[in-house]
């Protein structure tokens, strides 16, 4: 059996709600404002695909994946694998966002887990998450995000 | 959250061990952190706790056990506001060279 035993959590404070949190992730109008990406998907249900779309000229699709739980604007559970490996399901990891208010400020966590050890996309991930959440954070505090 | 926080839990050896440890090896339990450090059980557990409310690990509970994950998102903050503004390109370049004239002089 594949190993897939690799994991990351993530978690950031974000002064703003739970709602622009789960906006952030799933609007593509505001995630390519400082994701450099855009997560598009028809409605965000389980079931459905979602893609990871560059903000560029040829718009590539990055990453594809299935929503395999929905639950705005508390939590978002997708399966994620890069686009020339969508065939193969090892290759696919998957990603829990959790949101909960605190007092004035969001405790979003990232659950990045059943990822290969060693692999490029365990690599990948560890060093993008904490740009991502970074920028998000200042862009949902300030209304600027990072050059990503 | 705080910058405070995160270089006041950085200002420490022992602390910025756990942080290494966790980068060798992520989710880990007291126990098993407490095998690879020489310190006591209960120190390790005052310095997580520090680490934890500076945002520099997270924990997650899976059964009876308390997992401890690296957290580098406050890191990656710090880098953008006093790093990445001070021209990264001579920064490296200073540090390659810091590099190969101490590598000489072993």
């Amino acid at each position: 059996m594949t190993d897939k035993s690799a994991s990351f959590v993530y978690v950031t404070f974000i002064r703003t709600t739970p709602e622009k949190v789960f906006e952030a992730i799933t609007r593509p109008e505001t995630a390519r404002r400082y994701w450099g990406h855009e997560n598009v998907s028809d409605d965000w249900q389980p079931g459905s695909g979602w893609r990871h779309i560059r903000t560029d000229e040829a718009r590539t699709v990055d990453l594809v994946g299935e929503v395999i739980e929905s639950d705005p604007p508390k939590r978002l559970v997708i399966s994620w694998a890069n686009e020339s490996q969508k065939g193969d399901p090892d290759q696919y990891s998957r990603v829990t966002f959790d949101i909960e208010a605190q007092g004035d400020l969001v405790k979003l966590t990232v659950a990045h887990d059943e990822l290969q050890p060693g692999s490029g996309m365990l690599n990948g991930v560890s060093k993008g998450w904490p740009q991502v959440l970074s920028s998000m954070k200042s862009f949902l505090e300030t209304g600027q995000g990072f050059d990503l | 959250m705080d910058d405070d926080m995160v270089f006041k839990a950085l200002a420490d050896p022992g602390r910025r061990m756990l942080l290494d440890r966790l980068c060798e090896k992520n989710g880990q339990t007291l126990s098993q952190l407490c095998e690879t450090m020489d310190m006591k059980r209960q120190s390790v557990t005052q310095h997580l706790g520090l680490l934890e409310q500076a945002n520099l690990i997270s924990t997650v509970r899976r059964g009876r056990e308390k997992l401890h994950f690296i957290n580098p998102v406050p890191l990656y903050e710090v880098y953008e506001r006093w790093i990445r503004k001070f021209e990264e390109g001579r920064l490296s370049l200073l540090h390659d060279l810091k590099q190969e004239l101490e590598r000489n002089e072993k």
